[in-house]
């Protein structure tokens, strides 16, 4: 029988422990994907970061680090300096990347470091069991916000994208989200574009990917896709925030 | 090589660069800014980097990321942004990185002052961090000292994947004295063939700089490694002077800044006919404890002198179990010690009688 279809080699076989219909798996995918296609299979390493993901070491088939919470720039930071000849990436979620390592990404996004980042952002920290995230929206029930996040209370969501791609330092940012086929079609095109930029030496790239947490959420995974669209998306607009090869 | 009067702080950089670090990951904190300043200078002129980080925490993780990538990579910084560092040296610890870290001792508590203590023994070799694990500590008492201990301190973290702290204080890295630089040693040193250099799928095993273990027997695998890696350390690598200790009656120790006032202050005692000499511990970790067992029968007191209200003195008493008595004398705030007053301090204890 003819193969039609085959597994990229940039991940393990190594089963997912990501819940059922989690959109980390098509995350993975999509960045391992880049990498294959792009040729860059044996200068691919990757930082893992605290979270659900902790466990990407395992699933990425290349050299890969696992950072402290929060800190991934900082160690793709080391790694890339060391081989700049290397594709770099960071690999963390909202609760990583927005709330304990916002210095961590700020100054590597200000440093032009040459690194790509792919930042989950699913509102909510799923590892520990659905903490409101920096990034939860207004009104969202989590564990830490029984009653609904409050402005009075909780501040407000931020916006990651929109605030790196302030800094002159940042080169490449784009949010997307893996709510239905066609965005993930523009999502892998977003990860390539980034991984090509840095292979080219531009510098600081980010691609935001707005994920679902059925389990968190408490929602089933066609119901959370929905919810995405319909909620997260109208705070969170999908959309290049910058681009250096625009201007 | 020609001796060259220098700062200790700048002999620090140099014979780190001499002994072949290229990453520096810094972050600005007294009394060790001339570090960064120096490597800032130098790092471009042998196409090494120099990177200043937005903080202690950034910095460790970023030598986390470079020692990962097989580099010798090396930070620094005093006191409060030690305690900043913490939780990256026990993750470089874990993940069985070699490293190097140096530690101008500033006082404190809380953000202290700029002056010199040895405030940060029990942090420095009791861990720091959480989780089981030790660094090697080497504690110079001199600008030459430390410049050799460096160089030193990068052969023993690639030696056994092992993070090493320089402990200083503001006196080693502020005060000038001349300097030689040795040549880098020759030691064979194992490959490092499990860093993240990216894999070509076949010539060695996929790299994972990793420190999580969710399975209790991976994660007492490593641990049980580690206590079998520091116990060779222990039998290897332990460091000690003893000073005019031959026919020595009374024994006074201390480690850096410390142990060379002690040492005048020995001569000074000589002078008057006390039989005084000095165990200074270069390696405060493993500390050298076979030394004060082999003096604990010759001597009739020990005399423990810290800048600080009494650290290292509990591993003093744990060497001396007990079959001396184990006097200590602490300085704190940023004074350091004279010889007269650590050479009264004897006489006082003598005269006691005890």
């Amino acid at each position: 029988m003819a193969k039609v279809f085959e597994k990229t080699k940039m991940l393990t076989d190594v089963p997912f422990h990501y819940c059922p219909g989690c959109t980390h798996g098509i995350a993975h995918r999509l960045v391992a994907e880049c990498i294959e296609e792009l040729g860059m299979t044996e200068k691919a390493v990757g930082v893992a970061p605290v979270g659900c993901a902790v466990f990407a070491y395992k699933y990425f088939n290349c050299d890969m680090y696992e950072a402290s919470h929060g800190r991934a720039p900082a160690v793709a930071t080391g790694a890339k300096r060391v081989h700049p000849e290397n594709l770099v990436f960071s690999y963390q979620g909202d609760g990583d990347l927005a709330s304990i390592g916002a210095a961590e990404i700020v100054h590597a996004a200000a440093r032009g470091e040459n690194i790509t980042v792919i930042f989950i952002n699913n509102a909510i920290y799923g590892m520990t069991g659905g903490q409101m995230a920096p990034t939860s929206l207004m009104g969202q029930v989590t564990t830490t916000s029984p009653y609904g996040r409050k402005k009075e209370l909780n501040g407000m969501p931020v916006k990651i994208s929109e605030m790196l791609s302030q800094l002159d330092g940042a080169y490449y940012i784009e949010r997307c989200s893996l709510h239905d086929v066609p965005n993930i079609v523009k999502a892998k095109k977003a990860i390539k574009k980034a991984f090509t930029y840095q292979m080219e030496g531009k510098g600081f790239t980010l691609v935001e990917l707005l994920s679902t947490c059925p389990t968190n959420w408490g929602m089933t995974p066609t119901k959370a896709c929905e919810w995405l669209k319909d909620n997260m998306i109208p705070y969170y607009p999908l959309g290049v925030k910058k681009d250096g090869e625009a201007k | 090589m020609a001796k060259k009067l220098m700062k200790g702080n700048e002999a620090i950089a140099e014979a780190a660069i001499k002994a072949g670090c290229r990453f520096f990951f810094g972050y600005p904190i007294t009394p060790q800014n001339e570090i960064p300043e120096y490597m800032s200078r130098r790092m471009p002129q042998i196409g090494g980097t120099f990177v200043q980080a937005e903080s202690e925490v950034a910095a460790i993780n970023m030598v986390y990321g470079a020692a990962g990538a097989g580099a010798r990579a090396m930070t620094s910084s005093s006191s409060p942004g030690i305690s900043l560092k913490q939780e990256g040296i026990s993750y470089i610890a874990c993940a069985e990185l070699p490293a190097v870290i140096v530690n101008m001792v500033r006082t404190g508590p809380g953000l202290g002052g700029i002056l010199p203590s040895q405030g940060d023994y029990f942090q420095a070799t009791k861990g720091g961090g959480h989780g089981d694990y030790h660094l090697i500590v080497l504690a110079p008492s001199s600008i030459q000292e430390a410049a050799d201990l460096i160089m030193d301190g990068f052969d023993l973290a690639d030696l056994y994947r092992n993070p090493v702290m320089i402990l200083g204080d503001g006196m080693i890295g502020q005060m000038m004295e001349p300097v030689e630089f040795k040549e880098p040693s020759e030691r064979p040193l194992p490959k490092k063939d499990w860093a993240a250099t990216g894999w070509d799928g076949k010539s060695r095993k996929r790299a994972v700089i990793n420190s999580l273990y969710i399975a209790a027997e991976e994660m007492e695998e490593v641990t049980q490694r580690l206590k079998a890696r520091y116990q060779e350390i222990k039998d290897n690598e332990t460091r000690v002077e003893e000073y005019m200790m031959e026919d020595a009656e009374i024994c006074i120790t201390a480690y850096g800044t410390v142990a060379r006032i002690a040492k005048s202050a020995v001569q000074k005692l000589r002078a008057e006919g006390i039989k005084a000499g000095v165990i200074r511990p270069i390696t405060v970790w493993p500390f050298p404890d076979a030394s004060y067992a082999k003096y604990a029968d010759q001597v009739k007191f020990f005399l423990d002198v810290e800048m600080s209200l009494g650290q290292m003195v509990e591993d003093v008493k744990l060497s001396v179990n007990g079959k001396k008595p184990v006097h200590f004398m602490g300085i704190t705030g940023g004074f350091v010690p004279t010889p007269s007053q650590i050479a009264e301090q004897v006489k006082n204890i003598m005269k006691e009688g005890k």
